[in-house]
């Protein structure tokens, strides 16, 4: 980033900035969703934006996700570019249908003739104590199917640059919140900037491991990489900011140079981002690797309630280091 | 016998009397338009015993004054969305029949290069957005249809339209897609946001095996349903062509005006078996007779000998459309399959990567119809009063 106007704001008020700049530049983007107008957004991401778009762009929805959602999509196929807020990606499963059989399919299925140019956008993660019906990581799950595209940022600067680019590409975007970063601060230039999909961003540089972490995962592990400092570790922490696509060169470059790998992916980890980068460096770092990659997920289990378990559930700060030891051979 | 049949027997809806006549020539082309389906559908179950057409194949036979009589009452530029039952709606939207039956056929000249097959037909240049094959999942899709139209009319091109909706959008569903939840949520949303929408259920009485009856609480009048999410409901007898048209017609309008859904009970009677493969045990021979009486194309046939219409100009008719979709079956089998670098294609908009594994990953092919990918303009007038 050049000479900027730097400030420091919320990551909810880096979506929403992103979020207005675009429907002033577009007249075709509008919000959707529930209680995105009237009361603000139910995380107040979108706060203030129906006194500045009106009713007609920031639209209030009955509790009917499978209904706005499919609606937001026949609007996507006419050429609006709406952006549809699910309060969380949890609820989003009522509307698995038209989110994973439409969206993504139409393009291909009608011969390149309908496109969606939609973003779908909600908190994801656990770590709110909210039980395992409200604590989906959607990654793993979503992230399986093609024709979509699926962004994670960690921080507001790329939640920003991010979600301006998700609402211009013309194919549907999944993009992942997480309610435990909407307050998180930082700083976001007042100048506009765009981010690429498909591009990680070496949020730690280092030489002994490469740390690959999405989303939230990522500021977990950067605390890691600073106590493990201390053991003369030197880790370099890749934040892939996508999932789809996914920076393989980056992976790559890193893991090339550091010969060990360890992920850090919230979702479980049978079938998820995290298997598919252990399958990619695998093979393709096969003869540059002191060890098999590590991996660290949530737990095998549905989500718990109770505080300890669900720190325990979650990948932290414990689980990770001893991952990164182990795979050094220094536990 | 079922006890759908006699709550729904077809041509019970009696048409309403005064209205006006349809000029002859336009009443023969909707006689030849349902012929054509007629054909195309018998065709298709040959080509199907055949292996020619894979897949589900659903035929549209008995229902054809449905998806005529319906889109003659449309304009080009108002949105069609339908279910997997599409074939008709494609060629009473002009889908070419060649193109037509390539996609059936699964050749590159298919109207979606072979990738939707029987149940996905789309067709940009005639605003049908599809052929949907969840059941039901093409109501929240035209409720959309029906939301973007009137915010193009009414917010983007507020300055040029005087800020009024003025496209009207058709969904079709069937009897049994009404017990789906997301077409109750579609027309709750429909009903608050006051969209331009006619939500059609073409109401053949029969989901697979199941009758209405035995799937449908109030069976015998769905249209109640409209009104708990404040639409009018509406019947109209899809056997009689010229009674749908006078009927739409006058919905068309309304909706129009005062871009308000409503639900239409289209009854009809679907004289095959749901699908290629459906032995018809939970309906009598007798119940299917009593229908085949009733047969949309005689109905207008009789109607229009009436009005001078010989037996000549009845095989002449036959014999124009028989040669039609001859050619189009000559034409798709001339199609060539679709090459397997389309496989690739039309994943993404632009050129993608796909996860190979690889640090430099093979871009394979984006979509081609970059001009065509929006319907709206974006060259529109950007200052119009957005609030
Ligand atoms: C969600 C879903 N469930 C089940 C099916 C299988 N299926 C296809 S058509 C059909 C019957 C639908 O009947 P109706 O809506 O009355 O339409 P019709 O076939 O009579 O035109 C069923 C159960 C499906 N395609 N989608
Ligand atoms: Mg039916």
């Amino acid at each position: 980033m050049s000479i900027a106007t730097m400030r420091e704001i919320e990551f909810r008020d880096a979506v929403r900035e992103a979020m207005s700049e675009e429907m002033r530049r577009d007249i075709r983007v509008m919000l959707i969703g529930e209680e995105v107008a009237q009361y603000n957004g139910a995380y107040k991401v979108s706060r203030g934006m129906l006194d500045e778009f009106g009713p007609r762009r920031v639209i209030d929805t009955p509790i009917s996700e499978s209904g706005f959602a499919g609606m937001a999509i026949g609007a996507a196929m006419m050429g609006l570019r709406p952006i549809v807020e699910f309060m969380s990606w949890s609820f989003s499963l009522v509307a698995a249908d038209p989110i994973l059989n439409n969206a993504p399919k139409m393009l291909y299925m009608s011969g390149g003739q309908f496109g969606c140019p939609i973003v779908f956008r909600g908190n994801d993660g656990a770590g709110g104590q909210l039980g395992s019906t409200h604590s989906w990581s959607v990654e793993g799950l979503f992230s399986n199917v093609p024709g979509m595209k699926m962004v994670i940022p960690s921080n507001p600067y790329d939640a920003k640059g991010l979600m301006k680019t998700a609402i211009r590409d013309d194919d549907p975007v999944f993009f992942l919140e997480s309610e435990r970063l909407l307050s998180m601060r930082g700083e976001v230039p007042e100048e506009e900037y765009l981010i690429p999909f498909g591009q990680a961003r070496i949020a730690r540089a280092g030489t002994d491991c490469t740390i690959v972490a999405f989303g939230r995962m990522v500021n977990i592990a950067l605390e890691v990489a600073t106590e493990l400092e201390k053991e003369n570790i030197s880790c370099e922490i890749l934040d892939m900011r996508t999932i789809r696509p996914l920076d393989a060169a980056s992976i790559i470059r890193s893991v090339k140079r550091t010969g060990v790998c360890v992920v850090v992916d919230q979702s479980w980890s049978f079938g998820s981002p995290g298997s598919e980068v252990a399958a990619l460096v695998h093979r393709e770092c096969f003869d540059d690797l002191d060890n098999y990659v590590h991996r660290v997920h949530s737990a095998d289990v549905p989500a718990p309630y109770a505080h300890n378990l669900e720190q325990e559930y979650l990948p932290n700060a414990r689980r990770i280091a001893e991952a990164v030891r182990s795979s050094l051979y220094r536990s | 016998m079922s006890k759908s049949a006699s709550s729904n027997a077809g041509g019970q809806v009696r048409p309403k009397s005064g209205r006006p006549e349809v000029p002859m020539a336009t009443a023969k082309n909707w006689l030849r338009e349902m012929m054509l389906i007629r054909e195309f559908e018998l065709r298709c179950m040959q080509a199907y015993q055949d292996k020619k057409i894979g897949g589900f194949c659903h035929v549209y036979i008995g229902q054809e004054a449905v998806a005529v009589g319906t889109i003659a009452a449309t304009e080009a530029r108002d949105p069609i969305v339908t279910a997997y039952r599409d074939h008709g709606h494609a060629l009473a939207r002009g889908m070419s029949p060649n193109h037509c039956m390539a996609e059936m056929f699964g050749r590159v000249g298919g109207c979606a290069k072979g990738k939707g097959g029987s149940m996905h037909m789309f067709d940009r240049d005639n605003n049908l957005f599809g052929g949907h094959g969840i059941v039901g999942a093409q109501i929240p899709l035209g409720v959309g249809l029906a939301f973007a139209t009137k915010y193009e009319d009414e917010v983007i091109n507020a300055q040029k339209t005087g800020g009024k909706s003025n496209r009207v959008t058709l969904a079709f569903l069937g009897d049994g897609a009404l017990n789906q939840g997301s077409v109750h949520e579609a027309m709750n949303l429909a009903g608050l946001f006051d969209l331009p929408v006619i939500i059609i259920c073409e109401n053949n009485g029969y989901s697979m095996g199941t009758s209405i009856t035995r799937g449908t609480t109030m069976g015998h009048q769905i249209s109640a349903k409209a009104e708990a999410y404040g639409m009018e409901g509406v019947e109209i007898d899809g056997m009689d062509v010229i009674e749908t048209y006078w009927a739409m017609k006058e919905l068309v309008e309304k909706v129009r005006a005062t871009s308000r859904p409503i639900f239409v009970d289209m009854r009809c009677y679907r004289f095959k078996g749901h699908s290629m493969s459906d032995p018809r045990k939970y309906r009598t021979r007798e119940e299917e007779e009593r229908y085949e009486q009733g047969d949309p194309i005689g109905v207008l046939k009789a109607q229009l000998e009436l009005r001078g219409l010989t037996e000549d100009d009845h095989k002449e008719i036959q014999r124009e459309v028989r040669a039609t979709v001859k050619s189009a079956i000559d034409w798709a089998e001339q199609s060539p399959f679709p090459p397997t670098s389309d496989l690739y294609r039309d994943v993404y908009r632009e050129k993608w990567g796909p996860y190979t594994g690889s640090s430099d990953p093979e871009m394979l092919g984006g979509a081609e119809n970059d001009c065509k990918f929006n319907a709206i303009d974006t060259t529109i007038d950007r200052k119009a009063d957005l609030l």
